[in-house]
């Protein structure tokens, strides 16, 4: 976190408190342009309740919330259910709070990989399209400030990588900060510069690797945490199966992962972490 | 039975004046009540709007008392109301649609009780419950075009932020516009259009006029501007249906216009052309 002066969203000890209990409290967090901030955290950790904070849709009981009045804001929320009686379709769900030009819209399309759905019924996608629609949206918007409440939330394993790549990619060429909320542990850890973990309150935060290491974040994410950042810190050439088997990218199944036999291109430092 | 109906009034001339200031009157109520139905068939307010249109019953018997313009007097108390509604439901404990229910029939009744005191001014009731499109004159129909105009005016200053929140309020407010005002705007033009249509279709009927044809051009609606024009021409479709359909049939004219656009509803339903196209659609997909 940088110097909150050139921070496009601050909240400064924020909490919201609802008919007298803390739903979160004591948050403090700054996205920086150009910075990818993480927010991780189990249901009910607050996550969603401090990215509102921040866009400024809920105000804080206590703490302070401020974003730059000209913040330029993409928004993917967590939950969004369009009525059947609302015709909308992709094509103009694109233009829905601005007006990006017909090339801007389609680019943006294409980059989510639905390109084909411009003329098709929102409510007629599925959760995977539907997310890549919201997420073309808040991306044709050319923000400064994208929010991504869950944004890969029922998207293949394939497509979900695809489009974390795609939102380093937006931040690198539009310099905007990114707010991500995500549950997808071990893919997170390395699109991202900071990283904080909610739970009520912030139990820790810093980069990925100092993160991983905490004992709190240990505890939160049990045996699920050991292995995330080892995962993301080589290529992904493996799956890891619930049974702890793992499939590798030519389709054979074996009990471990195993650095030395060419499974794993890079031989990263903490790969003999994610065996077994 | 004190509504009018054609026959007495058709012995003059087929296409009297009466008959034209009707049709007029009729399709500048379709005008505004198609862009503005749409929003309550999407934002799923027409128990609200019936409640706001019970309540113009109380605005009427305040007017007669207080001897102010009917028009003026439905308006201010369907604006009181709808704000306070706004509020309730913001506060979120006017979720139930039975509550919506209550407080609709309790106005409605409350109006009608109201009137009953008031033993010292003639009131032809049926005209407020069911209209009285045929009595309509210039300076009615001045007034629908005139208050028409400017809530059309209004709806289009707002559509694109009440569009965007009727998709999704977070959504727009996250990216800068604010839907609380426009919310507050459409309360007032809904207000609006229940004080200028009373006369013609009455209170029962209003929300009638507002959803059906909205409902309607919801079959063929390629996007919500598009069913916004739709739901007009099916509106006016109606209002001339009605009309002439009452005409001939020597049937009361409001309760015409509301059955002309529930038999619109029922054709619409029947499977076309445009509905196959976009079952192949879906099915290359």
């Amino acid at each position: 976190m940088q110097d909150s002066d050139a921070a496009l969203v601050s909240l400064k000890g924020a909490g919201v408190q609802r008919a007298g209990r803390w739903l979160v409290r004591g948050v403090d967090l700054t996205v920086s342009p150009g910075e990818i901030v993480t927010l991780i955290g189990p249901n009910g950790a607050g996550k969603s309740m401090s990215a509102k904070m921040a866009l400024g849709l809920i105000k804080p009981s206590e703490g302070t919330a401020s974003r730059h009045s000209s913040t330029r804001i993409g928004y993917v929320p967590q939950k969004l259910s369009i009525d059947w009686t609302v015709p909308l379709t992709v094509q103009r769900f694109m233009r829905l709070t601005g007006e990006p030009s017909r090339f801007e819209a389609e680019t943006a399309l294409a980059r989510t990989g639905i390109s084909h759905l411009a003329d098709a019924e929102m409510r007629h996608l599925s959760g995977g399209e539907f997310q890549r629609a919201l997420l073309a949206r808040a991306i044709a918007r050319k923000p400064d400030l994208l929010v991504l409440d869950e944004p890969v939330q029922g998207v293949d394993f394939a497509g979900e990588i695809a489009l974390y790549d795609l939102i380093s990619d937006i931040r690198a060429e539009l310099g905007c900060g990114i707010l991500l909320i995500s549950h997808d542990l071990h893919v997170v850890m390395a699109a991202t510069d900071t990283v904080v973990c909610l739970n009520g309150h912030i139990c820790c935060h810093g980069s990925p690797a100092a993160v991983a290491d905490n004992p709190e974040y240990q505890k939160l994410f049990g045996g699920r945490a050991a292995t995330a950042l080892a995962i993301y810190e080589h290529q992904h050439d493996h799956v890891h199966l619930d049974d702890g088997r793992v499939r590798h990218l030519d389709g054979s199944v074996t009990d471990h992962c195993h650095p030395g036999d060419g499974h794993h291109h890079d031989a990263p430092k903490k790969a003999d972490r994610c065996a077994g | 039975m004190a509504i009018i109906t054609m026959r007495r009034r058709r012995q003059t001339a087929v296409l009297d004046d009466f008959f034209t200031r009707a049709l007029l009157a009729g399709i500048g109520v379709a005008l505004v009540a198609g862009p503005l139905g749409c929003f309550i068939v999407w934002r799923r307010l027409a128990y609200f709007g019936d409640t706001l249109s019970h309540a113009a019953l109380l605005g009427v018997a305040l007017g007669l008392l207080l001897q102010v313009d009917l028009t003026i007097a439905v308006f201010c108390v369907s604006a009181v109301v709808s704000l306070a509604l706004l509020g309730l439901r913001r506060r979120a404990s006017l979720s139930s649609d039975s509550l919506l229910g209550l407080l609709s029939h309790s106005a409605l009744a409350l109006g009608l009780v109201c009137l009953a005191f008031m033993t010292w001014v003639r009131v032809d009731l049926m005209s407020f419950l069911f209209g009285d499109i045929l009595a309509v004159s210039m300076i009615d129909i001045a007034i629908i075009y005139g208050g028409g105009a400017v809530v059309l005016a209004g709806l289009i200053w707002i559509w694109r932020p009440l569009f965007a929140a009727t998709v999704s309020r977070d959504l727009a407010e996250a990216e800068g516009f604010r839907p609380a005002r426009a919310e507050v705007i459409f309360m007032l033009l809904m207000a609006a259009v229940i004080a200028i249509a009373m006369k013609i279709v009455g209170v029962l009927l209003i929300t009638a006029m507002l959803i059906i044809p909205a409902a309607t051009a919801r079959r063929f609606a390629r996007g919500p501007e598009h069913m916004a024009i739709s739901a007009v021409l099916i509106g006016i479709a109606s209002v001339v249906a009605g009309l002439f359909g009452s005409l001939e049939w020597d049937t009361p004219a409001g309760p015409s216009m509301v059955v002309a656009a529930f038999v619109f509803f029922l054709v619409a339903l029947l499977p076309m052309g445009g509905r196959k196209e976009s079952a192949v659609q879906r099915a290359d997909r």
